[in-house]
Order: structure tokens, then sequence, then C-alpha cells
């Protein structure tokens, strides 16, 4: 079972919930990967406690061109759909932030001009986790960190996904980042249900609708968690009846909660009444899922 | 009007094809100073003033814009080019294309052309604006 938690809108509480959800899950003797997508800011370390014990570097395949063989007749850069290599003045220029890596330069190259060279852009790391209290969990736990200056995160998730501890796992949590592009879209891929966390303000509504929309293009169930209940307005409520998606969860707004969460404390561990309500929301999205 | 003998230019620049970015296509009203996503280039001959405004095939490009302008002003035959700022892939391709790079802060193509014949635009050497997307 493959859950992703997103959102949409940031700062609704996806790590709050993740996390929760990992550890609860894990304390009941479930074997539990979490991955932190959000490779631009990950955090769910700060909950989770992991020690890193694996390290790997992500690296995507750039183009390198060398000139002795390169006569400059620009067929790699016809090819190229993101303008990242360009002849001019006979010279073929390579611009690496603009490459995907997808390799069409170096097929096309009549003169076997090109070659592809690894270029580092971010690293994954990962390790056993039980949080900071004294939960008997044991979450495999890993995270990708896009190196500052990359602009592209997709390759770093989509290489966390192949993480190694998830071939043990039976549950796989995914801390998805915030948003509704490709990123986002990485990381909601071959999940089994999407948790969608959300506020019930027009602000999460606003990003809420995005994410639903998101969730229907790439066909995966959804379901809502509305954090910080008792704010805002009905909207959110209304939305999601209207639109038939069912609201799992609602986590009130309390400043207990917050002191805690803004502590470090994972919300399990401060409140451990929530160890079964995200036992109670994992077995409702399981039969929500086989139906 | 631009001296009285073919071959002899009053202001001792060569002759060239010059780019000067756009919003609009038109010579009287304030280039623009975005470069690789202006709307228009407009091009002019240095010495007969002949001009002709050409849409920016690189205007909407996902990626990439600055080094698909200069490809654009490359095989239009243009050999300097002028703008507000040049990013570091725009200046890059420029350089390798053997097009000069000025830059401006406000005037019409037409002032900008008097500005670049009496020789007062500063020509670039580097990059001189961010890296955008």
């Amino acid at each position: 079972m493959i859950i992703a938690v997103a959102s949409g809108k940031g700062g609704t509480g996806k790590t709050t919930v993740a996390t929760g959800l990992a550890l609860a899950l894990s304390e009941s003797g479930q074997t539990v990967a979490c991955l932190d997508c959000d490779v631009e800011a990950p955090n769910a370390h700060i909950f989770l406690n992991p020690a890193f014990e694996h390290r790997e570097t992500v690296n995507q395949l750039i183009p390198e061109v060398d000139p002795d063989l390169c006569d400059g007749c620009g067929e790699c850069a016809d090819v190229c759909q993101f303008h990242a290599i360009v002849v001019l003045g006979g010279r073929t220029l390579v611009f690496p932030e603009l490459c995907h890596g997808c390799g069409s330069c170096t097929l096309v190259c009549p003169h076997k001009a090109i070659r592809e060279v690894p270029k580092a852009q971010g690293i994954l790391e990962g390790g056993p986790a039980a949080g900071g209290g004294p939960l008997l969990a044991g979450i495999d736990f890993a995270q990708g960190l896009l190196n500052v200056g990359e602009p592209m995160a997709v390759p770093v998730i989509s290489q966390l996904k192949k993480w190694r501890g998830l071939i043990d796992a039976d549950i796989v949590i995914l801390d998805s980042p915030p948003g509704a592009s490709c990123p986002v879209v990485e990381s909601l891929r071959g999940a089994d249900f999407a948790l969608l966390v959300t506020e019930p303000t027009p602000f999460g509504l606003h990003d809420l609708r995005l994410a639903v929309e998101l969730t229907r293009e790439i066909g995966i169930p959804a379901g809502v968690i509305v954090n910080r209940d008792g704010i805002g307005d009905a909207g959110v409520d209304e939305f999601c009846r209207e639109a038939g998606v069912p609201i799992l969860m609602r986590i009130p707004m309390d400043r207990r909660i917050a002191e805690a969460l803004a502590r470090g404390e994972a919300l399990v561990e401060a409140f451990p009444e929530y160890l079964d309500r995200f036992r109670d929301l994992y077995d409702r999205i399981v039969e929500g899922v086989a139906s | 009007m631009v001296g009285f003998q073919t071959g002899i230019n009053k202001y001792e620049r060569d002759i060239m094809k010059i780019a000067i970015s756009s919003p609009d296509g038109k010579l009287d009203t304030p280039f623009s100073p975005r470069f690789g996503r202006c709307e228009f280039f407009i091009f002019i001959d240095s010495e007969t003033r002949k001009w002709e405004a050409k849409a920016n095939p690189a205007v909407s490009a996902r990626g990439g814009a600055g080094p698909q302008a200069v490809q654009f002003l490359a095989s239009s035959g243009v050999k300097a080019a002028i703008s507000g700022q040049f990013g570091p892939n725009a200046y890059t391709s420029l350089e390798a294309a053997g097009i000069e790079a000025y830059e401006a802060d406000d005037g019409t193509p037409s002032d900008l052309l008097d500005r670049f014949l009496a020789g007062t635009l500063k020509q670039v050497s580097a990059a001189t604006g961010p890296k955008r997307h």
C-alpha cells in the first residue's frame, strides 16, 4: 500500500500527517517506509529522528561535446525539446541546467561527438527512524535533498522512490512537496491513495481544488484531512460534499498541538490518542481502495 | 543621411545589421528591456536605417529563451544586439555566435540606433542580468 500525503497549499500539515501515520502504523507492528519527497525543503526528519546510514548521489546525464568530432551540423539542437544544446558560430553549446537528461542528442549525433557525463543533482539519505519519544517504532526513512541551484526536483524524487528499503515495506508513506506541478506529480505517480491535507480557509480550499483535480487527472483515489479544524469557513466541507471526496479525519485548531509541533514533537507522541486515530484512518483508506 | 560616397560611413563603424528588443515592433515607442523573451526584434541596417520588425520565436519558450533568441538573430545575420539585460545563457550564446551585446536603460529603437552609431551605448562583456526561467 502506497499512500501519498499531498496538499496543494504549503504549511497545511502534510508532514504532521505523514509522520503521524508512519509512527502509528509502525508502532502497531507494520513494516513501514516513509519517504520525504519534498526535496527542496525536506523536514520530516525533525519529527522522525532517523539515523542516516545510507547515502547516495543523484546524477543526471548531461551531454558533453567533443569539438574535434563535432562539425556543427545541429541535429542535436533540432532534437532537443528544451533548447539545452544549440549550435552557434559553428560551435555546439550545452546549457546543463536546461537539460532534462533524455539522451536524444547523443542518439541522433551522426558523428558520435557527444558522450554523456554524470552531473550531481542532489543526494538521497536514509536509515531507521523511531521518532523522538518512547514509541516502539521502526520506520525505514529516506529523504531526497536537491542541491542548491539545481532547478529540477523530479530526478531526485524519481530516484528516491526506488529507495532500497522499499522492497521490504508493507506500507509506504510519501510526504509530497506542496504545489500541483511536476514534483508533486512525480511523488503521486504509482501511489494507491492520495491523502490531501487542507485547512478550512479560502486559501486551503483554493489549493485543495487543484490537488483534487490533479489526483483525478492521474487517476488516484483521494480523501481529505481537515487540519486546524474550527478556523475559517465551511467552504472546504461544501466542496468535498459536492466533489464526492470523503473527509477522513479532522485535527482541531488547538494551541497545545501547535506548541508540541513547534517543539519538534510528532503529533502521535505528544497526543497518543492520535495513534488509534491514524490507525483507523489507515483502515478506512484500505477499505476505500479495496471497494 | 549617411555618407555621400558609397562605402564611407560618417560614424566610422562597419555597416552591420543590428537587433533591438521591442514590445510592439515599432521604431518610435520604448524598446523592451527583456532580451530572450521580448515580443519582437527590430532589425536595422546601420547604414541605410532600413528596418523591419520580426516576432521573437523564443517569446514563450519553456526554457532556454536566451539561446533560442540568439539562434534566431544569428540565422538572420545580426552582428549586434541591443537590449536591457542579458542573462548568462543569452550572453554565452551571443559570444559564441560572434554577436556584440549592448545594453541600454531606456529609449526608442530609433534613439538607440543613433546612440549605437554615435558609440555612446555600453557594450557588455559579461552577463548583466539574472538567470530567468
